[in-house]
């Protein structure tokens, strides 16, 4: 559990690394327009407890609307559980506990008067293993409308359509949306779940390791989906991967064992010219 | 020649081995035999209870018939299946099964709408809504109830649910209610008049139908809550995830993501509590008594197929006469019985299996 800086490196050794220096260099991170967008959520001093562990230490940061950001470091980090403390599914787990706050549109998400179910439906989340219901594609993706209780003159057809065809699976499923969503294969499950949250039309998608369960095809499809998804939605996206991070993220932050936030700053800057010489070490493949 | 067989690495059997295959051999027959015991009592009961029924009704055993006994239609399948009245042992007997097969399904549906519901819901309480603290607490106090003898819940009934809850309904509540029908009975004299006096008039012996579905509906509610539970706790937290993350209330995930996922442990603990209310004898014949009434008055007494079992194996009847067959003829129909509930569960099992993984 130690975060010191592993100062005895030196930059150098870590340049001879060719495979990963290559891959990065040869897919820059896309850069969306560079003006400046509103900040969508802001952590203040966020530290996450799980009985006497701190998983996220003092945390503060500000994400922008409309872009991905991609949360990477190693396991135990405290990168998904600062994903899960944004919906606030760390409620879900009778030992966490919360420090600090975070901000969804300037209000404290952790204040008395927030309600997370109301808060859940402006933030929907990927999971790392795709978890479609055990029912038929329709009902998985009219599910959270039909919980939500929207209005009967929304057409459920229609809004089911739009959202498969938001996770570019429209084409594959339209002719098969009764059968169940776990015929589907891995990467079509994922795509599914994706539907499943943009359905209800959130602000904010979490994406935790949405990759990490599929094959390279079924990933990249997943990948190009997220940067279709960003014209609509803010994506809050956690990954093992820093390729991953590098090709489809704006900005990126990275943690340190010990839940610490080490540095966040754009896609580019972080890949090519970090400030801190752990996180040059992290993403060279010598730490963690 | 070189297509001929080599000495070999040492793979080809030799002697070293013979040994052990013999083990393995009589080991395979101890526990194929140990097997065979269940299979072999199961066909062993079938045969006595089919052999005895025959004598019921043909006057001789299935044995005796192949060796060229008269056949004499002691009691027809027509008097057996629609006869109304029930009494072998009687001086003048009747041989309708129909009054003891209601009091089975009356006490065995009652204890169902009872047990369903209330076990359901615990279930879904010790899943989905208690803490770790409190489930861990709560389900061993279920688990004991299961464990009590059945001959305890029978005294229960006895000292407690018949005279104090029955009674209590009875004097409380529908007496009362009758009186106040009385009050107002003139405005629907032909109606009203009658139901006021039904109501007036009940009231509790020592055995009722309403507290045989009561006590058996209580010792069924554990088998019902602690398999729908763990029905339940076996379906994957991710549906869960998904389902809060979705903005769903905890309601919402119960009823309309746990409970589907789960249908096919809960369906199996609901046919699994319905055959013990089948096969239930020392509490339901405490309870509900001895009488083969066919009625649908909660308050009276009724016989359920069990309790006729009981009160005849008690040996006021002779070996080989008709009455004493008559427990194999209601023997073997409560057999059939709950071997049809054994092959519905086993039927619902499969078709939900298939539609949720």
């Amino acid at each position: 559990m130690s975060s010191d800086t592993p100062d005895g490196r030196t930059v150098d050794e870590s340049t001879d690394d060719p495979l990963i220096q290559t891959e990065i260099d040869a897919e820059p991170s896309p850069s969306r327009d560079a003006e400046r967008t509103e900040t969508i959520v802001r952590t203040k001093d966020l530290s996450v407890y799980y009985g006497d562990d701190r998983a996220l230490d003092d945390v503060t940061f500000e994400i922008p609307e409309n872009r991905v950001t991609a949360m990477i470091g190693p396991s135990g980090c405290g990168k998904s559980t600062f994903l899960r403390s944004i919906n606030r599914m760390n409620d879900r787990i009778d030992a966490a506990r919360v420090e600090g706050d975070l901000y969804f549109h300037g209000k404290n998400v952790y204040d008395d008067d927030v309600d997370p179910v109301a808060l859940r439906r402006k933030i929907g989340q990927v999971f790392q293993a795709p978890n479609p219901f055990p029912k038929s594609i329709y009902d998985n993706v009219a599910y959270g409308l039909r919980v939500q209780g929207t209005d009967e003159d929304v057409d459920l057809d229609d809004a089911v359509e739009r959202a498969l065809r938001g996770a570019a699976l429209w084409d594959e499923v339209s002719d098969q949306l009764d059968e169940s969503g776990l015929d589907l294969s891995g990467g079509q499950q994922q795509r599914l779940c994706i539907a499943r949250a943009i359905a209800t039309d959130p602000e904010v998608i979490l994406m935790d390791e949405p990759t990490s369960a599929l094959d390279p095809v079924a990933a990249s499809k997943i990948e190009d989906l997220i940067d279709e998804l960003v014209d609509e939605y803010t994506v809050i996206i956690v990954t093992h991967n820093m390729q991953q991070a590098a090709r489809i993220s704006d900005k990126t932050a990275v943690f340190l064992t010990g839940g610490e936030l080490v540095e966040f700053d754009d896609t580019a800057t972080i890949f090519e010219d970090p400030t801190d010489p752990r996180v040059e070490d992290y993403i060279t493949g010598k730490f963690g | 020649m070189s297509t001929e067989n080599q000495p070999g690495p040492g793979i080809s059997g030799d002697d070293s081995l013979d040994a052990d295959h013999e083990a393995n051999r009589r080991i395979r027959r101890v526990f194929f035999s140990c097997a065979l015991v269940t299979v072999l009592t199961t066909i062993a009961i079938f045969l006595v209870l089919f052999d005895n029924a025959a004598s019921y009704f043909f006057g001789a055993r299935i044995s005796e018939l192949i060796a060229g006994a008269d056949l004499e239609r002691t009691v027809t399948f027509g008097e057996f299946f629609s006869g109304t009245r029930w009494a072998p042992d009687h001086s003048t007997p009747a041989h309708g099964v129909l009054p003891i097969v209601w009091g089975t399904l009356a006490i065995t549906i009652g204890a169902g709408l009872v047990s369903i519901p209330i076990g359901t819901a615990t279930a879904l309480f010790l899943s989905e809504y208690a803490e770790d603290a409190t489930r861990n607490r709560l389900k061993p106090i279920l688990e004991v109830l299961a464990g009590i003898p059945t001959i305890v819940y029978g005294y229960f009934a006895v000292s407690f649910v018949t005279p104090v809850l029955v009674g209590g309904i009875a004097s409380n509540l529908i007496n009362p209610a009758g009186a106040w029908l009385e009050s107002i009975s003139h405005l629907a004299p032909f109606v009203l008049e009658p139901a006021a006096d039904w109501m007036m008039a009940q009231s509790v012996g020592r055995y009722s139908m309403l507290a045989g579905i009561i006590v058996v509906g209580t010792m069924t509610i554990p088998m019902v809550s602690s398999i729908s539970e763990d029905a339940m706790q076996a379906v994957p937290d991710d549906l869960r995830n998904g389902a809060y993350a979705l903005g769903a209330t905890k309601y919402q995930v119960a009823t309309r993501i746990v409970l589907p996922a789960a249908v096919s442990g809960i369906f199996a603990s609901y046919i699994l509590a319905l055959s013990r209310a089948i096969g239930e004898t020392m509490a339901v014949t405490l309870a509900a008594g001895f009488n083969a009434n066919l009625t649908a008055n909660p308050f009276d007494e009724i016989m359920t197929m069990t309790a006729y079992l009981v009160s005849m194996a008690r040996g006021t009847s002779a070996v080989g006469t008709v009455e004493y067959q008559s427990l194999f003829a209601v023997g073997l129909l409560l057999f059939l019985m709950t071997l049809s509930m054994n092959l519905i569960n086993d039927l619902l099992k499969r078709r939900f299996q298939e539609e949720y993984r």
